[in-house]
């Protein structure tokens, strides 16, 4: 297999005048056991910009993924190796894994609103990191996360309504809500569309692009088309590396790996 | 076509019938150019009309290939060398059709002049001819091998027909002025010149589309160009 080597710093090259890498992962290796299941992986992810993780099942995207914000800790036999940083402070130890989800949010495959009312999904993590005081704070953060979710204009008459009774693409947007609500860096989303109808799905790439410019988000897709249609920048991985990254234009015009060729044009999987 | 199949065997199935109506528009309007040229130096009126009433059935094959194109792109929504594969399909069975049309173009006046006295200029014309329906061929070949070098040597080759058609150019406006009885033949000849030496930029195109097919990057820099018969009948 052919596999583009190179440093962190330099594995995905900066495009725009803003784009400065906020996570940086440096020879990251991730073991279940005996299982090797990320193999020197280096990536920077730009602010800024939405950084898509694509490759086929099994390939350590999702692994990866839950590395930003220190998931895979809750997985007996899971190891993390190397380096990976958010702002050049090292996030795979020595910080503490509650505050570094603050910071890292993160949007599930399966919309998963909390069984409490609209408003008390979206409070919640104000509430458990304690970021308010008063009540008029917390309706403020409230607010503006479901405006920012895109979500307000439709529940703004019923917060009080249970969270699980909206319909699926309202329930990503409340749980995207929810995961803005603390004012995080970095928002990681996990196929978070692939349980959503077509017009469902194009509400929350519009979030997602209208969302970049003020927070660093990274987002594993199975879509080919969704990794194209959101994405700046694109890593492909393969059997727990990364094959390729670059600009999401090069990827999907003329990708240099004919491994990545392979998969995006459907000849495997 | 495809250099791998595809998981999905209809996908291969969808690009192989473009490859296919390119393929074949590609053998055709080569063997259109040929009998055009044929038919102008035997002054063979039947060869001629042949050639006119068959280009029908490259436009048939163009409008079936844009069909195919519109297809492909809605329903396979392709990407990276899929991608260049459908559009460089759909700019060369453009060329393609344009190359035919010249051809057509070529037999109708060859009718024309087989009526006329004929005229000393016929052998240089049937030089450029065979000329650019070689340069032709060859870029059709780089075209189906997916051959880079070969798109670009022929791309290079360009010029030497700018500089028989800049030379054929200049012969012509000395016959016409010194006999204006070789005013109408030479005209005729003059336009069948010019459609030659388009379908010679029409070849260097397909070259340019068999290079970015390839590598998925366009020619660097400008084509050569020795075309000086702007210039000379300025003199003139």
């Amino acid at each position: 297999m052919s596999v583009s080597q190179s440093s962190a710093a330099s594995a995905v090259p900066s495009a725009g005048e803003n784009a400065k890498p906020k996570l940086i992962a440096q020879d990251v290796n991730v073991y279940y056991g005996a299982k090797h299941a990320l193999k020197h992986v280096d990536l920077a992810m730009n602010a800024g910009e939405v950084t898509a993780l694509i490759g086929p099942s099994g390939c350590g995207k999702s692994t990866f993924l839950r590395c930003l914000n220190r998931m895979n800790d809750t997985i007996e036999g899971c190891r993390v190796e190397g380096s990976i940083t958010l702002d050049g402070q090292d996030i795979v130890r020595g910080v503490d894994p509650v505050l570094l989800r603050a910071r890292v949010g993160m949007v599930f495959q399966r919309p998963n609103p909390f069984p409490k009312s609209i408003y008390d999904n979206v409070a919640f993590g104000p509430r458990i990191h304690q970021l308010i005081d008063k009540k008029e704070e917390l309706d403020e953060i409230v607010i503006s996360s479901l405006k920012r979710a895109g979500l307000y204009e439709e529940v703004k008459d019923r917060l009080d309504a249970i969270g699980t009774g909206l319909s699926g693409g309202q329930q990503q947007r409340l749980c995207i809500a929810r995961a803005i609500a603390v004012n995080p860096e970095v928002i990681l989303m996990d196929e978070p569309c692939s349980a959503l109808d077509p017009i469902a799905t194009a509400t929350v790439e519009e979030l997602i692009d209208e969302l970049r410019e003020s927070y660093t988000i990274i987002i594993v897709t199975h879509s080919m088309q969704q990794a194209a249609r959101v994405s700046q920048r694109t890593a492909f991985f393969h059997l727990g590396e990364v094959v390729e990254t670059g600009l999401t234009e090069q990827i999907f015009t003329n990708p240099r790996e004919k491994l990545t060729q392979g998969y995006i044009t459907g000849r495997f999987g | 076509m495809a250099i791998e199949p595809h998981i999905l065997k209809s996908f291969d199935e969808a690009l192989n019938t473009l490859h296919g109506q390119v393929s074949r528009m590609g053998v055709l309007a080569e063997h259109q150019l040929g009998r055009a040229i044929q038919a102008l130096a035997e002054r063979n009126d039947e060869l001629a009309g042949n050639v006119v009433q068959a280009d029908a059935e490259i436009d048939a094959l163009e409008a079936a290939a844009n069909d195919q194109v519109v297809r492909v792109l809605a329903l396979r929504a392709p990407v990276a060398d899929d991608l260049r594969v459908v559009l460089t399909a759909l700019k060369v069975a453009g060329a393609l059709e344009r190359v035919a049309d010249y051809a057509a173009n070529i037999a109708k006046r060859s009718i024309v002049l087989s009526s006329l006295p004929q005229v000393p200029t016929v052998r240089p014309l049937q030089r450029l001819g065979k000329l650019v329906h070689g340069l032709l061929a060859e870029a059709l070949t780089a075209y189906e091998e997916r051959d880079a070098d070969k798109a670009l040597e022929v791309w290079n080759r360009d010029k030497e027909v700018d500089e028989q058609y800049s030379g054929l150019f200049r012969e012509l406006l000395t016959y016409m002025m010194e006999d204006s009885r070789n005013i109408t033949p030479c005209s005729h000849l003059l336009f069948i010149a010019k459609n030659i030496e388009r379908i010679g930029d029409h070849t260097t195109n397909i070259c340019e589309m068999a290079y970015f097919l390839t590598t998925g990057h366009p020619i660097e820099g400008a084509r050569p160009k020795n075309d000086t018969s702007i210039s000379g009948s300025a003199q003139e």
